[in-house]
């Protein structure tokens, strides 16, 4: 099976986060309040939208499972979620660093970005044991498949009921009335998002090759038995 | 009464039957939320906050609401009746909703022994802590019950089904928590009605694909 997107996907996502981060680094401007450590923005932020991004095509790829009952979508989904849930991850761990820089903690319940990345962490592990403890098959596809339904559903109502919860201390950048950053801040973080991007295309790309070929390989093995 | 509320008022009759001649969800359900809460009595502090033990109060809850679902699809499995089911319905979300029923009625009954049990051996309950528990059932029984039926189908069963659940309930522990010991309730209430109609629509819409291959 040739795929020509997942190899372009990589060189582009090295190439524009190599530029991104570089630019973090030595051009963007240094935040007047939280010095060097505000660099890790340009990582974290990009890494938690790309993971939102990855549940959001996961959920993407489900609903046309359910839609059109084709078997291939239920593969689709499931790399999809399994790179959100690396990328979920990552926010933990980044978030968690940025918070001990600046706050002196490493977890805090007022984080509502962290909290919510810690219940759709517990979430869609729950997804992998779901989908481990039930036989291969249609059932299972249709049964993974609601569940990541349900967990682009959970993410605004558990934001919700964070914000309801908490009293919260993470800097909000984006309002209503735009992102409040420099402008040369903006462009490196997008810049360092289309990268990220990228690299989770790159990354989706190679799983799915893989795990496809594992198919394959059992197709075969079964029919030659 | 023929047709949809037909199927759903037979299902709901068949599970609270088998529960009447039975006996063995509701009563484990109010010994368990009884025993939770002699247990957090001793967990406590002796000079803890009543705010606290209304915190604990929604643990129990939920985790008394985790034994009715593991028993939810219990009889159908053993029986091999869901295939049946699954083939004798007009429309399957009927299935989902008749178990809905069945599990809000044990739910109820367990909750009428476990609140007055806890307006004694802790704090008087307000209204709002009331109602919030009422909303919160309807939440709890429409997830739990389509999940019930997830975890049935897989080979982990009674272990799977906390894992999926406890997740989605975060948001009407958040809701019923804020109920009981904020002095505003009514945005927590207003919460967890809207948890409830978003989840019961979605799990209504999608029990057919969960049930049938």
């Amino acid at each position: 099976m040739r795929n020509s997107a997942g190899p372009a996907a990589a060189l582009g996502a090295l190439v524009v986060l190599g530029v991104g981060l570089g630019l973090a680094l030595f051009w963007a401007p240094e935040d007047a309040d939280q010095g060097f450590s505000q660099k890790i923005f340009y990582v974290h932020v990009p890494i938690a939208l790309t993971a939102y991004a990855c549940f959001g095509w996961g959920a993407w790829k489900a609903l046309r499972l359910l839609w059109t009952r084709d078997g291939r979508y239920d593969l689709e989904s499931y790399t999809a979620v399994h790179m959100g849930t690396i990328f979920g991850v990552l926010t933990l761990v980044t978030g968690s660093l940025w918070a001990k820089v600046s706050w002196g903690i490493w977890w805090s319940w007022s984080e509502r970005q962290l909290v919510l990345f810690l219940v759709l962490f517990l979430f869609y592990s729950a997804y992998f044991m779901l989908r481990y403890s039930t036989d291969p098959g249609p059932r299972r596809a249709n049964m993974s498949a609601v569940y990541a339904l349900f967990g682009v559903v959970l993410i605004p109502v558990s934001f919700l009921a964070i914000r309801l919860a908490e009293n919260f201390i993470h800097p909000v950048v984006f309002t209503r009335d735009g992102p409040q950053m420099a402008g040369s801040m903006f462009f490196v973080f997008c810049v360092c998002l289309a990268g990220m991007l990228l690299l989770a295309v790159a990354l989706y790309q190679a799983e799915l090759t893989g795990k496809r070929l594992d198919e394959r390989l059992r197709e075969l093995r079964e029919a030659l038995a | 009464m023929s047709g949809y509320l037909g199927d759903v008022a037979a299902l709901a009759r068949t599970s609270l039957l088998l529960e009447l001649r039975s006996r063995d969800t509701v009563p484990a359900m109010v010994l368990f939320v009884v025993s939770a809460l002699v247990v957090f009595r001793f967990s406590l502090p002796a000079d803890a906050s009543d705010l606290a033990a209304l915190g604990l109060l929604w643990i129990a809850i939920v985790f008394t609401a985790i034994l009715a679902l593991t028993r939810a699809f219990v009889a159908e499995r053993e029986g091999r009746v869901l295939d049946g089911l699954v083939l004798a319905t007009a429309d399957r979300s009927a299935i989902w909703l008749g178990k809905v029923v069945g599990v809000l009625a044990f739910l109820v009954l367990a909750e009428l022994v476990a609140l007055p049990a806890f307006a004694l051996f802790f704090t008087p309950l307000g209204w709002e802590t009331v109602a919030a528990v009422a909303l919160a059932n309807v939440g709890i029984a429409a997830v739990g019950t389509l999940l019930a039926a997830m975890a049935a189908a897989s080979r982990a069963r009674e272990l799977l089904l906390p894992l999926l659940f406890l997740p989605l309930v975060i948001p009407i522990v958040v809701g019923g928590v804020g109920a009981s010991v904020e002095p505003d309730p009514s945005r927590y209430l207003a919460f967890l009605g809207l948890y409830d109609l978003i989840f019961a629509i979605l799990a209504w819409a999608s029990f057919d694909y969960v049930v049938a291959e």
